[in-house]
């Protein structure tokens, strides 16, 4: 399984982390309310198909990373800098 | 009062001579010289490089890049960072970025000779041939596990960094990995 990092290029898997669905970027306000918090905290969607996810370049340039993937077909879509997705307001 | 005794990263350890290649260690106090982490401050990334290139001469390196040379280099370190190798940096850096001494943190190893592509074949999952990584390029990357800073020096010349604390690891990792190259002849 290869990743193909915005600053480094095309890596082997072992360099990066995973951390999990890429809706930890979509924080709540803090006065969200419980329902809105606890679905942030503790329900995941479980798709067969294409899926966002965090990832960590941990040994490669530590950067954090949003991977598109597809469980289904284990197929890599793509990789873009969650600094640039959370700033983009995604 | 106890009298400390200045130790290199990987005294004891190195130099090993296998099937004709070398792995030596550059010693931060002294081949080394001064190494400090370059980041410079959001929006500052060009003043840095401008200063460096007026203090030390070499810019700050592009992603995957390794400017300047033996003795005083700049190497890309990671997400917008660089290790300035050699020279005790300018205080002129400091206006545009911070600057940390690493000198004692890192276990620096030249790696020289025929077939030192092949001993980090085994090592490294990057692809090393000379079309894709040549003299001046340098990646962080996983070296057995270990967090390492690989650029290349030389058309057979390699140069590899690992936390100090790693020193032993990576020798032993290295040392491993050049017996099972020599042996092939």
């Amino acid at each position: 399984m290869r990743i193909t990092c915005p600053i480094c290029g095309e890596r082997d898997r072992r360099e990066f982390y995973y951390k999990g669905a890429a809706v930890a970027l979509a924080r709540p306000d803090p006065d969200a309310g419980p329902e809105v918090w606890d679905e942030y905290l503790h329900l995941r969607a479980n798709p067969a198909g294409e899926t966002r996810e965090l990832w960590y370049h941990e040994a490669g340039c530590s950067a954090w990373l949003v991977v598109t993937r597809n469980t289904v077909t284990h197929a890599v879509l793509g990789a873009e800098l969650a600094a640039s997705v959370k700033g983009a307001g995604a | 009062m106890a009298e400390l005794i200045p130790k290199s990263p990987c005294a004891g350890l190195l130099a090993l001579t296998i099937g004709g290649m070398t792995a030596s260690e550059v010693d931060a106090g002294m081949d080394a010289g001064v190494m400090t982490s370059l980041v410079p401050f959001r929006g500052r990334e060009k003043a840095m490089s401008d200063a460096l290139k007026a203090a030390h001469g070499m810019g700050f390196p592009a992603p995957g890049r390794a400017t300047g040379r033996a003795g005083a280099r700049a190497i890309w370190f990671g997400q917008g960072q660089a290790l300035l190798q050699g020279p005790a940096p300018d205080a002129s850096l400091g206006e545009y970025g911070s600057l940390t001494d690493q000198s004692d943190a890192w276990a620096v190893v030249r790696l020289e000779g025929k077939g030192v592509r092949d001993v980090l074949a085994r090592l490294v999952p990057l692809d090393l041939r000379p079309g894709a990584f040549r003299r001046g390029h340098t990646a962080r990357t996983d070296l057995a596990h270990m967090m390492a800073s690989l650029t290349r020096v030389g058309e057979n010349a390699f140069q590899i960094m690992v936390f100090r604390s790693m020193a032993e690891t990576l020798v032993h990792d290295l040392k491993t990995a050049m017996e099972g190259v020599g042996a092939r002849g």
